[in-house]
């Protein structure tokens, strides 16, 4: 902790009751309506689900070592990476900043005693774990092999696996996330305290809107599109089956336009977690705040223009091609503006580098490199190669787990204080945080190469002269398993034995630093007032001196 | 079979689209540079109590800024859109002539078939320095025919045609991949792709023993089928003639008009009560579960013979010199527009 803080801070006061201490039976937790509580409840519950859907893929990488077929079968081969993705996109990446960080930091950062609606918050996690179990029985049952895409028709009249569970699974866990994203809509709209204007919001607030809009205009679309999989799958209902006039692409369309913005969804709240801590770490004001407001806001608009370019070798026609190869290039314009001023915000700043800061500059790295190779797969020539073959794999893993992971892991090391009480061992994170980044690079850098040389996805052999880089990508992943393993020793070695974390240990502005450590369960003591914009880290016209302190932190009284 | 970096380039589409990826690569390779420059000189000089001056922030304000590189921004990307769309648009339509193969997907195979007739599994035999068009359809689930080192891929739907085209440049035994995942044995649903000089090409195309053309097949189907009943010049039945039908523009009975090519005649065969010819009665029954892919690909060949100029056959038009299925007068008299087929009533004899 190398953030100076002062003496009041630093103390603790043991008999303040926190929203850990307010019971520990079954039903407190289980039936808890406290914003905090069901935070938890969300975290470890995509914890397992991380950990489930990064077991899958172990075994996916460690066929991959050899051209031939050694470990599994084919059809066990097409159930774990399916498994994989199902889980890691739905029960993880879609719910991992929003239902977790989000559902405690939001009401917090805005002054509020919870959400607009704690019950349907409540409601909304065992939506998640109605989905999570339908989805876990399906593995149990023997799988599903549809791969998490669901195309038809395989998925509809040729599979034989569990494609009916499957697809419900996911059909509720969507439910779950319209609730959340109509319930932090709500919030953020009626519970700001007196005197948080829109533009005087966190960042990171901004993005939890964003993608709560998103989640809850696209997500009907994902339901719809699941229940006619269900329905022509059961009641043979011909919707795609070309046989009786329908259209297998009509899926696509259907499952793109939800897919396509469920990126959005994953990188949105990574970025507000990455405007937090670098702000907080440099010590600066955000550059250029209400560009950053307008990009967030216009990528999660444009972002439902764009589903097209998942289909440029689909047989769709290719004029509608170039308007959306057109339409992708244009979204990833506010993209770059948020890397240029993330950029911008270290200058002239006082970096410090504990394991947020090393997280969140790993997101900045690895998302512009996600970003870079995003423009390659809008340019429709390059696409048509490489589209459907590990360039992609490699293109969003970049993105969503070199961006989101990473952002979600700066994000965790940033508020753990906040949350648990407790401060994680920094030197331990460092390491995890470095041995992380180069993990990454090593198992999915190689996957850029395989998927030009023409290696296509989901594949249990492959031809022999792609072994090489097959062999460097699953030895990444070894080292990048480790680095996973990591935090979650240390985390929970912290939760007992961590040392005792004051208020505000980072010495940041924002209004969820100026209540305790973990907060109570009220969150605030008495209604905080806001009359200041939320990085105040230095006067505005002159640059933070070595010591600097927050020139006014939300919610402090002038 | 490829190299290490790169794959092997052998077709013309092969050498636009690294030519665009190389220039990507130097555009993202300066931006990642300049960035992560950037970040790395930040934070050695502005960390922490280093003695780099900071003092009063620039005058220069973040507005102008924020405005410049956005439009910076914006502008590179419109012009990659503008680069990679014009190559694109350049590629989309495949020369006149170009070689007509057509190609069935199935799981875990690939079925190539000829113009001349001979049918290949997994494996596709094509000219050096040919265009060559294919016309692809799925028995099952979607596919996708992708050959990387001609950098193409297309997506092979069942119920409709999808097309693409190439021009290989090298001789040589090349991966022809299934790209779309479609089931259990994905990973194996591949096939090769041999390309050989023009003249070894026809030498191949002369020894198969099947070397009867496609149009010629249709040509016994339509009789074989009973298509010829209602549609042979000089039938009694009121069902629109054939020659000179494809690629021209019919006006259909609810005022829309259609245009005669392989997903309309494919159509018409099997939802013939969808799109009504203006002007004849919805009297042909759907010939759906009658009629296999092959042979409506066949028979498509054979209306599409009908339509060449001068009543030559097209099959043999396209057909590289020297590969036509034999003098005029040993052929079918089905590939010749007007005069009548056998086990029907001759043109003119009907009372």
């Amino acid at each position: 902790m190398s953030v100076a803080a002062t003496p009041d801070e630093r103390l603790l006061v043991p008999d303040r009751p926190s929203y850990l201490g307010a019971g520990a039976s079954l039903r407190s937790w289980f039936g808890a309506t406290d914003h905090k509580r069901i935070a938890i409840l969300y975290a470890v519950t995509i914890t397992i689900f991380f950990f489930l859907g990064g077991a899958a893929i172990t075994l996916v990488r460690l066929e991959l070592f050899t051209p031939q077929a050694d470990v599994v079968t084919a059809d066990t081969y097409n159930r774990l990476f399916t498994f994989h993705g199902i889980v890691m996109v739905w029960f993880f990446m879609v719910p991992a900043i929003p239902a977790t960080l989000g559902n405690f930091l939001l009401p917090l950062m805005i002054g509020a005693r919870d959400v607009a609606f704690p019950r349907l918050n409540l409601f909304s996690w065992y939506l998640a774990i109605l989905g999570g179990a339908f989805t876990v029985a399906t593995l149990i049952l023997g799988g599903v092999d549809t791969g998490w895409t669901f195309y038809t028709p395989f998925s509809t009249m040729f599979s034989n696996s569990h494609v009916f569970a499957a697809a419900f699974g996911v059909f509720a866990v969507g439910f779950s996330s319209i609730a959340t994203g109509v319930n932090f809509i709500a919030t953020v709209h009626l519970l700001r305290a007196p005197g948080l204007t829109w533009f005087r919001l966190p960042l990171f607030v901004w993005s939890l809107y964003a993608t709560s809009l998103v989640m809850v205009l696209a997500t009907p679309v994902l339901a719809v599109s699941l229940l006619l999989v269900m329905a022509e799958r059961v009641l043979h209902l011909p919707i795609f089956d070309p046989a009786h006039g329908g259209d297998p692409l009509l899926f696509q369309h259907l499952f793109w336009f939800y897919s396509h913005p469920a990126v959005y969804i994953m990188v949105l709240p990574a970025m507000g977690v990455v405007s937090e801590v670098i702000t907080c770490f440099a010590r600066r004001r955000v550059f250029g705040y209400t560009f950053m407001v307008y990009a967030l806001v216009s990528i999660a608009g444009i972002g439902f223009f764009v589903w097209g370019h998942h289909m440029f070798v689909s047989g769709m026609s290719p004029f509608a091609g170039l308007v959306f190869s057109f339409l992708s290039f244009v979204v990833a314009v506010p993209s770059a503006i948020k890397v240029f001023n993330w950029t911008a915000t270290l200058y002239r700043g006082q970096i410090s580098f504990e394991a947020p800061m090393l997280y969140a500059l790993g997101f900045l790295g690895l998302f512009t490199m996600g970003g870079l190779t995003g423009l390659f797969l809008a340019s429709i020539p390059i696409d048509v190669h490489v589209t459907d073959t590990y360039f992609v794999v490699a293109h969003f893993h970049y993105i969503m787990v070199g961006g989101t992971v990473s952002a979600y892991f700066a994000g965790l090391h940033f508020w753990w204080p906040k949350i648990t009480g407790r401060l994680y061992p920094e030197g331990w994170a460092r390491f995890a945080a470095i041995l992380m980044f180069f993990g990454f690079n090593l198992t999915f850098f190689p996957q850029f190469i395989l998927g030009y040389l023409g290696m296509p996805r989901r594949y249990h052999v492959y031809p022999p002269e792609f072994q090489v880089w097959n062999v460097m990508s699953s030895s990444g992943a070894t080292v990048l398993a480790a680095a996973y393993a990591l935090p979650f020793g240390y985390l929970l070695w912290s939760l007992i034995w961590g040392r005792r974390a004051p208020n505000n240990p980072w010495d940041a502005t924002g209004l969820e630093w100026r209540t305790a450590s973990p907060p109570p369960p009220h969150n605030f003591d008495q209604q905080p007032r806001i009359d200041v914009g939320p990085y105040d880290y230095h006067p505005e016209a002159v640059a933070p001196a070595p010591d600097q302190r927050p020139r006014r932190r939300q919610g402090e009284d002038a | 079979m490829s190299a290490f970096f790169v794959p092997v380039s052998a077709s013309t589409q092969a050498a636009t689209t690294d030519r665009l990826f190389l220039l990507l690569l130097v555009l993202s390779g300066v931006i990642l540079l300049l960035v992560f420059s950037l970040v790395a000189v930040f934070a050695v000089r502005y960390r922490r109590g280093s003695s780099a001056p900071r003092g009063a922030m620039p005058a220069i304000l973040s507005r102008e800024f924020e405005i410049g590189w956005t439009a910076a921004t914006l502008f590179v990307f419109l012009f990659l859109f503008w680069w990679a769309s014009s190559a694109q648009v350049a590629a989309l339509i495949p020369p006149a002539g170009a070689l007509e193969i057509h190609v069935v997907a199935k799981q875990w195979m690939w079925k190539t078939q000829h113009p001349e007739g001979p049918r290949e599994i997994n494996e596709l035999h094509v000219p050096a320095d040919t265009p060559v068009r294919l016309l692809m359809t799925s028995e099952d689930v979607i596919h996708s025919f992708f050959v990387p080192a001609f950098r193409i891929k297309k997506d092979v739907l069942p119920g409709r045609y999808t097309e693409t085209w190439f021009q290989a440049t090298k001789p040589g035994v090349y991966h022809l991949l299934c790209a779309e995942y479609c089931g259990t044995d994905h990973a194996r649903m591949e096939g090769r792709v041999v390309v050989m000089p023009a003249q070894d090409y026809a030498r191949w195309l002369g020894a198969r023993p099947e070397a009867d053309g496609l149009a010629r097949e249709g040509a016994r189907l339509f009789v074989s089928r009973g298509c010829a009943g209602c549609h042979a010049p000089g039938s009694r039945v009121r069902a629109p003639r054939l020659a000179g039908l494809f690629g021209s523009t019919v006006p259909l009975s609810d005022g829309r008009r259609a245009v005669v090519d392989e997903a309309y005649i494919r159509d018409s065969i099997l939802q013939p009560e969808r799109d009504i010819a203006a002007g004849y009665d919805p009297i042909m029954p759907s010939f759906r579960g009658v009629l296999g892919d092959g042979e409506i690909v066949a028979l498509t060949a054979y209306i599409r013979s009908l339509a060449a100029p001068e009543g030559r056959p097209a099959a043999e038009a396209a057909a590289p010199p020297g590969l036509a299925p034999g003098p005029p007068e040993g052929r079918s008299p089905a590939m010749e527009p007007g005069r009548a087929l056998e086990g029907t009533p001759p043109a003119g004899g009907s009372p």
